[in-house]
C-alpha cells in the first residue's frame, strides 16, 4: 500500500512522539529492570514502534485494542496514562493494575486498553468478542486485536479467523510481524510465510503494509478500519517490523547475528521518520528536538512517580478477585 | 556421587535415555538453539540433531496431540510445554485424549510420553506465567504425576517417567532449575509413587512436595533449636500418591501439616487431609490437620504480595507450634 505524500504537520509530530515516548519509556525499563529495580520479567518492542504509533493513532479514542506480552507500545500509543503504566511495572499501588498485573497484562479500559497478554492466541477470539458486542450495541465502535506471526500458528488465530469473517464483525487482526517467535524464525515454522494469505481462506480483506514506515501504518490502519465499520466486517493486517531489543530477559540473541540487528538498526521506524520530516521539510530540526525533549520529561516524571508511590498492601490481595 | 543442577538433571535423563533408545525424541517450542526458556536443553540439539530435538511451532494443540499420536503409534515423544500455565490451551489433548485412551480402547493402545512443564511461581511472571495446576491433573484418572523436588529424584524419576506406558506429567519447579544437589555418576531411577522421608522426626509430620519441600527443610531446622522433632515426607509422586506413607508417619507423630504451592481450595491439602481422615489413622491424631498453601487468588505481580501470599517458613513455624500446643 501506497503512502500519502503530502504529511500534515500535527499529525506528524503526533505520530514521532508517540514513537518517542514508547521507546523511551522501555530504555528506561530495560535500564530499571537491569538494576534489579523492576521485577519479573518484560518484552520489549524496541524496533516496532510504528507499528503500535501507526495502527493505535489510526482507531477512534474508545475502540476497544487488545495487546500482546510485547504490548508497552500499543499501551503508550493507545494513550494510557504513563505514570501511572511506570508505576505497574514498578509493581506500585498506583499502577493502572494496582500492581497485580505488571509487564505483562498492562490494561486500561477507560482508553480501550483492553490488556496485554500472557497466552498467544486469546487477543484474537477476545477481540471477536469485543467486536461483537460494539455490533449488537451500535456504540460506533470497532475491535482489535495485535498478534505475532509466532501467535499466529495458534488454533485461536484461525478459529477467531472463521468466526469473524462468517460473523460479519468489526475487527481489525493486527500481525506484528518480526519474523521471529522467541528464537524460531517465520520460515522454519510456515511454509508460506505471507501471512496476508491466510485471510483467503476465510473470505476476509488483507493488506501488507511496512510496519516500519508509521505513515503507511497510520493510513492503511485508518482506512481499513473505516472498511471494517462500514461493512461489518474483520480485516487482517500484517505489519512487517523487526525487535532489535531480545525476546526477554533471558535472550542470549543465539539464533541471529549482530549484522541482521544492525540492519535494522539503520532502518528504525524513529531515525526513518525524522529523516523523512527534515528531508520533506515537514518539520524542522527544532521542533524535533523539542519533541524530543518533552517526551524525555514525560517519561522521566513517569519515573518518578512510580519510585515516589508505595507498593500495594497485602491485606489487599483479595480485593478484586470478584467483582461486586 | 557428583554435583547437578535439577536443569542439568533433567537434561541428563533425557539425554541418557535418548541415547539408548532411539524411539526417544524431544518436541517443544524453542528447545533447540535457543536451550527452552529455563536452559534445560543447552547442548542437546548439537548431540542430537534437530530430527530428535524438534523445535515447534507455537501451535501446542497440534504438537501435543502429536506426541500423543507418535506415542500410540509407536514412539517415545517427551514434549515441553514451556510454562505449565500452557496447558490450558492443548486442555482437550492433556483432559480427553492421552489418559483416556488406554482405558477407553480396553487396554489395547499405550500412550508412553511425558509431558514435561514448568511449574510454580516465584518469579514475578504473574497470573498467567506462575500457576501450581498440579491438583487439576490429580483429577484426572489416566495420568500420572511428578513433582520433583531435587536434582536426584528429577533425574531418577524422569528416567522412570520415559520408561513408562502412561502419560506423565511432569511438573518442573521454576525456582529450582538452578539449585544444586548430589546424585550417583551411575545409572539409577525412582519408582513412580513412592514417596521420600526427607527429613525423619518424631513431633510432627509435615507432608509436602515441590519447591514447598526446602521450605520445610528449612523450618524443620529452626524447630529443632526449640526441640521439636518435625518429619517431612515430599510425595514426589502426585499420581497416584503414596497415601501409605503418610499414614505410617502420622501413625507415629499424631500431628499432620499440608503444606503446598498452589492454591488452597481444591488443592491436594484436602485430598491428603481425607485420606487420613478416612482411616483409622485418624484417631492418632493429638490435634486438626492444619493446611498451608497459597491464599485463594490469581498470583499477583508486586513481589510483596506473590510472596506474601505462599507459605513460608515462619508460617510453617507458627503452624507447627500451634498444633503441638
Ligand atoms: C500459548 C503460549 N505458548 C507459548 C508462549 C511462550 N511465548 C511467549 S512469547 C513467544 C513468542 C511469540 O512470538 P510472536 O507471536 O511472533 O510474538 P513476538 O514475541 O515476536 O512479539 C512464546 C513462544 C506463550 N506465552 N503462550
Ligand atoms: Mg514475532
Amino acid at each position: 500500500m501506497k503512502t500519502d505524500s503530502k504529511i500534515d504537520k500535527a499529525l506528524a509530530l503526533d505520530l514521532l512522539g508517540k514513537m518517542m515516548k514508547a521507546r523511551k519509556f522501555e530504555e528506561k525499563v530495560q535500564y530499571y529492570f537491569s538494576l534489579g529495580m523492576i521485577h519479573g520479567t518484560t518484552h520489549l518492542g524496541i524496533g516496532e514502534e510504528a507499528c503500535a504509533a501507526g495502527t493505535c493513532s489510526a482507531l477512534e479514542p474508545l475502540d476497544d485494542m487488545f495487546a500482546t506480552h510485547r504490548g508497552h507500545p500499543a499501551a503508550v500509543c493507545k494513550g494510557i496514562d504513563i505514570n501511572k503504566m511506570m508505576a505497574e511495572i514498578f509493581a506500585r499501588e498506583t499502577g493502572v493494575c494496582k500492581g497485580k498485573g505488571g509487564s505483562m497484562h498492562i490494561a486500561d479500559k477507560s482508553v480501550g486498553v483492553l490488556g496485554a497478554n500472557g497466552i498467544l492466541g486469546p487477543s484474537l477470539p477476545l477481540a471477536c468478542g469485543s467486536a461483537l458486542a460494539h455490533k449488537k450495541l451500535k456504540d460506533g465502535k470497532v475491535s482489535l486485536a495485535f498478534f505475532g506471526d509466532g501467535a499466529s500458528n495458534e488454533g485461536a488465530f484461525h478459529e477467531a479467523m472463521n468466526l469473524a469473517s462468517v460473523w460479519g464483525l468489526p475487527v481489525l487482526f493486527v500481525c506484528t510481524n518480526n519474523t521471529y517467535g522467541m528464537s524460531t524464525h517465520i520460515s522454519k515454522v510456515m511454509k508460506v510465510t505471507d501471512i496476508e494469505k491466510r485471510a483467503i481462506p476465510y473470505g476476509m480483506k488483507s493488506v501488507t503494509v511496512d510496519g516500519n514506515d508509521v505513515m503507511e501504518v497510520y493510513n492503511t490502519v485508518k482506512e481499513m478500519r473505516k472498511y471494517a465499520y462500514e461493512n461489518n466486517e474483520p480485516v487482517l493486517i500484517v505489519e512487517n517490523t523487526y525487535r532489535t531489543s531480545g525476546h526477554s530477559k533471558s535472550d542470549g540473541n543465539l539464533y541471529r547475528t549482530k549484522d541482521e540487528i544492525n540492519y535494522w538498526k539503520e532502518r528504525c521506524p524513529i531515525k526513518r521518520f525524522k529523516e523523512r520530516l527534515l528531508s520533506e521539510g515537514i518539520a524542522t530540526q527544532e521542533e524535533i528536538d523539542n519533541v524530543d525533549k518533552e517526551t524525555t520529561e514525560i517519561i522521566d516524571n513517569a519515573v518518578k512517580f512510580a519510585l515516589d508511590s508505595p507498593y500495594p498492601k497485602l491485606e489487599d490481595i483479595y480485593d478484586d478477585v470478584y467483582a461486586d | 556421587m557428583v554435583e547437578i543442577t535439577y536443569a542439568n538433571a533433567i537434561k541428563d535423563a533425557i539425554s541418557e535415555e535418548m541415547r539408548k533408545d532411539d524411539n526417544v525424541f524431544m518436541m517443544g517450542e524453542d528447545i533447540g538453539v535457543y536451550r527452552g526458556a529455563f536452559g534445560v536443553t543447552g547442548g542437546m540439539v548439537e548431540e542430537f540433531g534437530e530430527d530428535r530435538i524438534m523445535d515447534t511451532p507455537i501451535s501446542e494443540t497440534a504438537f501435543v496431540g502429536a506426541a500423543i499420536g507418535a506415542a500410540v503409534s509407536g514412539m517415545r515423544p517427551i514434549v515441553e510445554i514451556m510454562f505449565s500455565d500452557f496447558m490450558s490451551v492443548c486442555w482437550d489433548m492433556i483432559l480427553n485424549q492421552a489418559p483416556k485412551m488406554h482405558y477407553m480402547f480396553g487396554g489395547k493402545v499405550n500412550v508412553p510420553m511425558v509431558l514435561r512443564t514448568a511449574s510454580g511461581g516465584g518469579t514475578g511472571a504473574a497470573a498467567q506465567h506462575s500457576q501450581s495446576l498440579e491438583a487439576m491433573l490429580c483429577h484426572i484418572p489416566g495420568l500420572k504425576v511428578i513433582v520433583p523436588s531435587t536434582p536426584y529424584d528429577a533425574k531418577g524419576l524422569l528416567k522412570s517417567a520415559i520408561r513408562d506406558n502412561n502419560p506423565v506429567m511432569f511438573l518442573e519447579q521454576k525456582l529450582l532449575y538452578r539449585t544444586k544437589g548430589m546424585i550417583p555418576e551411575e545409572e539409577y531411577t525412582i519408582p513412580i509413587g513412592v514417596a521420600d522421608v526427607k527429613r525423619e522426626g518424631k513431633d510432627c509430620t509435615i507432608v509436602t512436595y515441590g519447591r514447598m519441600v526446602h521450605t520445610c527443610l528449612n523450618a524443620a531446622k529452626q524447630l529443632e533449636e526449640e526441640n521439636i522433632d518435625v518429619e517431612v515426607i515430599d510425595l514426589r509422586t502426585l499420581l497416584p500418591m503414596d497415601k501409605e506413607a503418610v499414614l505410617k508417619s502420622v501413625r507415629k507423630t499424631k500431628h499432620l501439616i499440608i503444606v503446598h504451592e498452589a492454591v488452597k481450595t481444591g488443592g491436594l491439602g484436602g485430598e491428603i487431609a481425607a485420606s487420613v481422615a478416612e482411616t483409622d489413622v485418624f484417631n492418632y491424631l493429638d490435634a486438626p490437620i492444619k493446611r498451608l498453601a497459597s491464599e485463594d487468588v490469581p498470583v499477583p505481580f508486586c513481589p510483596i504480595l506473590e510472596k506474601g501470599i505462599l507459605p513460608d517458613e515462619d508460617k510453617i513455624v507458627k503452624a507447627v507450634k500451634e498444633v503441638l500446643a
